[in-house]
């Protein structure tokens, strides 16, 4: 069974970017533009893990991370916080709303796959 | 698609994010209030720094990341707004911009505007020039490719603890159908689970017992259950299980990922719809690769490189030559035309149609980042003129080829600097004669039958027509007996070597006259014209055609040759009666059509094919329209048919040729040149006027 993986950027650079690596990395990728269309993507996507950014239009990061934890659809899919944010009072906030880890961009494409990977303890 | 693909990508994306990020200061310099403005051009200037990071562009990265930082604390209110700092906003996104486009060309910047642009923003930000960020800016975190991979989170607090349980289940496990997978499929459900599979024990194929247990896991666990839940999880399976449970106070080691082996950690609804879709197997070999990509994608565009669609431009415009060629090689065989070889040829001249026009469409961009670039421009040169003044512009979602829009650039550029330098009164001046301080310009895009009209106005003081007289007749490029009209004397500004400005300005006095604004615009197969009220302000009507490729045509014969005239510009054909022809005392003549009366040209004479006027009976008159509304009516000697003409541009080899647009091949090979009426009518395509400094005939 292939990983799915909901890779959520505002950046359309990033967006490609994460579509390539993720794809050649074998997951089954599924892309938002910000939190809303994430969450719409939600229930068809049923991801394994999340990767969000963090700063994004109409709804942010955290606002994902709440989203996914309590929503409708709640799901128990990890979250990994993609970001060029390195702050320890933002990434407490991502840990306390449910994120599970916190990559800082610019990202080296095998170690994102691998701690994918790791979340999804595949 | 490779890195360098995608460093493309960044850089087209920059140009949106740049638009965006301009648009946003603007509406705050105007005085918004709303957050979302603030958020947008931070998120604008963040996706920047972001993008650059990944190709490590170290100055847009360190020069985004501070401006982001003041944005930051305006959207944090930690710092008040003000004039100055909305200014000092626009300066940082100009020199991002500059930052950018020196990214993408591969050139070194000048560090010291960095510099500049950084002191302004924490000047007017009331902050020092906290050496800290400097500091901050060049730590590792932002090192081309650093990774600071912050996994599993460090447990701090009561959010969780750290289990490693070591779990190997016994040959009875089978039997009692307990299954590792789901196990640990429960203990993911407590928390964050990482697993490694001990397969040490399994011996090859030859040996296996599948009614023997081999594998065993550890598997660390971030939880905030206790112990006593994670045990609840094997309350069943303990008897058959070796297990091991201890809490350890390391984070959890980075291990190797081993995909193959373990079940997701998943939800249970979502396991469940994994189940009855397909049959689980706990213990698979690699699964195959899916190639699928997106399952969700917004609305679906592709960028493509625009050398690609140009390529198939040319070809579609090869296929519109060859599929006319066809045509008319089969008429001149003399063959019994079949109807099915008319069928067929009718299907190619009707699909070529969709496929030129689906390939224009392709090419159609909105004017917008064009015109949103001129903000810019504005700013500049108001406060390179000590003037103040804005842009207004409409019609930005007209859409042109994009071939024109790019190469609208420049000279729409030289024509705002002209607006603002030339154009708009000092400020005082603008006092006395009762306006505002502020200078307006006004860009705007419209579709006007087949082509596109883009004006530039602006409410300054309109032409100072006896002074452009008195410059063009003291530099010789009239006589001083000239008698002219109003009309023409503005257009005297379009003459080569006229330049009126009494100083020489640092602005619009770059060697560059509106001569040459003219000559690029004709290059587009475009007109420009001027027209002014003194007192009210000047208006530059540039008038464009939609593409520069292909174009519904009249073929027309007059003295024997062959001339295309656009049909977007024909209103009607007639065969008017001798005694509605009048003449008028200067030579002209003029048509009487129902009542109005219409200049009336004989292609033939202006253009030289003939001394005189051929036998009026059998001539034939096609009324067109003017870029102005005026009509014309251009008498020529019949007509042939229509058809799509591919325009192949004379600019390049002949320079401008007065009345004629451009050239074509038809289908028998030949050349064809192609009419500008608009440009038929202007005095300066006749031989006999003043205004021609060069005989272009």
């Amino acid at each position: 069974m292939t990983l799915r993986v909901l890779a959520i950027d505002d950046s359309f650079t990033m967006r490609e970017l994460l579509r390539h690596v993720l794809t050649e990395a074998g997951f089954e990728v599924a892309i938002a533009e910000d939190g809303v269309h994430a969450i719409e993507c939600l229930p068809d996507a049923k991801p394994d893990v999340i990767v969000t950014d963090l700063n994004m239009p109409r709804m942010d990061g955290f606002g994902v991370i709440e989203a996914v934890r309590g929503g409708e659809h709640s799901s128990r899919a990890p979250i990994l916080v993609l970001t060029t944010e390195s702050a320890e009072p933002l990434k407490q906030r991502a840990r306390a709303a449910g994120a599970t880890g916190w990559i800082v961009k610019p990202f080296n494409e095998t170690s994102l796959v691998a701690a994918i990977r790791r979340v999804a303890a595949w | 698609m490779s890195s360098i693909d995608l460093k493309d990508v960044f850089f087209v994306e920059c140009e949106d994010l740049l638009v965006a990020m301009d648009e946003g200061l603007r509406e705050l310099e105007a005085g918004s209030t709303d957050p979302e403005t603030v958020n947008a051009v931070f998120r604008a200037v963040h996706s920047i720094k972001g993008g650059a990071g990944a190709f490590a562009l170290a100055d847009l990265v360190n020069f985004a990341h501070k401006f982001e930082t003041v944005l930051d604390d305006v959207r944090a209110s930690r710092i008040e707004t003000n004039p100055t700092l909305f200014g000092a906003f626009l300066v940082a996104g100009d020199h991002l911009a500059d930052l950018v486009a020196a990214a993408r060309d591969g050139v070194q910047t000048d560090p010291s505007a960095s510099e500049k642009a950084i002191a302004a923003l924490n000047m007017a930000g009331g902050q020092d020039d906290a050496p800290a960020d400097s500091v901050e800016i060049s730590a590792p975190v932002f090192a081309p490719l650093a990774l600071d991979l912050d996994l599993p989170l460090p447990v701090t607090g009561p959010e969780g603890r750290n289990f490693r349980i070591a779990l190997k289940p016994k040959d009875s496990a089978i039997n009692a159908g307990h299954d590792a997978a789901l196990l640990l499929q429960q203990l993911a459900e407590l928390g964050t689970l990482s697993t490694t599979i001990d397969a040490s024990a399994l011996p090859d194929a030859t040996a296996f017992d599948p009614n023997k247990s081999y594998l065993g896991w550890t598997a660390d666990l971030l939880t905030e259950h206790s112990l006593a839940e994670i045990e609840e999880v094997f309350d069943f399976a303990k008897d058959d299980c070796e297990l091991d449970i201890s809490e350890i106070e390391a984070p959890v080691p980075d291990l190797p990922p081993l995909p193959d082996l373990v079940e997701p950690q998943d939800t249970a609804e979502n396991v469940i719809a994994e189940v009855s879709e397909l049959a689980p197997q706990p213990v698979k070999a690699e699964a195959a690769k899916s190639k699928s990509g997106s399952t969700a994608a917004p609305r679906q565009t592709i960028r493509v490189d625009i050398e690609r669609v140009d390529r198939l431009v040319d070809v579609v415009g090869e296929l519109v030559i060859h599929q006319a060629m066809l045509s008319e090689a089969i008429e001149q065989s003399g063959l019994r035309i079949e109807a099915e070889v008319e069928r067929g040829l009718d299907q190619l001249r009707q699909l070529s149609r969709q496929i030129q026009e689906s390939v224009m469409s392709i090419r159609a961009q909105p004017v917008k980042p064009l015109f949103d670039r001129m903000h810019r421009i504005v700013r500049e040169a108001s406060a390179a003129a000590n003037k103040t003044a804005r842009l207004i512009t409409e019609g930005e979602m007209t859409e042109v080829d994009k071939t024109i829009i790019e190469r609208l650039a420049d000279p729409l550029t030289h024509m705002i600097r002209n607006a603002v330098d030339h154009g708009l009164e000092k400020m005082e001046k603008r006092l006395e004669s009762g306006k505002s301080e502020e200078g307006v310009v006004t860009l705007s895009a419209a579709h006007r039958s087949g082509r596109v009209l883009i004006t530039l106005s602006d409410d300054g003081g309109g032409i100072d027509r006896d002074r452009v007289k008195q410059v063009a007749i003291s530099k010789g490029l009239i006589p001083a007996s000239a008698d002219l009209t109003p009309s023409e004397i503005d257009n005297l500004l379009f003459l080569p070597g006229f330049s009126t400005a009494s100083e020489v300005s640092n602005l619009s006095g770059r060697g560059v006259g509106m001569d040459v604004v003219k000559s690029e615009i004709a290059g587009l197969g475009g007109r420009v014209s001027i027209a002014s009220v003194r007192g009210e302000g000047t208006t530059l009507t540039i008038s464009l055609p939609l593409t520069l490729a292909v174009l519904d045509g009249m073929v027309v014969e007059v003295s024997g040759q062959l001339l295309v005239l656009p049909v977007s510009s024909i209103i009607e054909t007639l065969r008017p009666e001798a005694e509605a022809k009048h003449s008028i005392g200067t030579g002209d003549t003029v048509l009487d059509v129902r009542g109005t009366f219409v200049p009336l040209i004989d292609v033939g004479t202006r253009l030289g094919f003939r001394e005189v006027t051929a036998s009026d009976c059998g001539s034939i008159v096609v009324l067109v329209e003017r870029d102005d509304d005026d009509c014309l009516a251009l008498m020529v000697d019949g007509i042939r048919d229509q058809r799509q003409v591919v325009i192949k541009g004379l600019e390049g080899n002949y320079g401008h040729i007065p009345g004629i647009a451009a050239a074509t091949v038809l289908g028998d090979g030949s050349v064809a040149l192609i009419l500008d009426p608009s440009d038929l009518a202007n005095p300066s395509s006749s031989q006999r006027s003043a205004l021609q400094p060069v005989a272009a005939e």
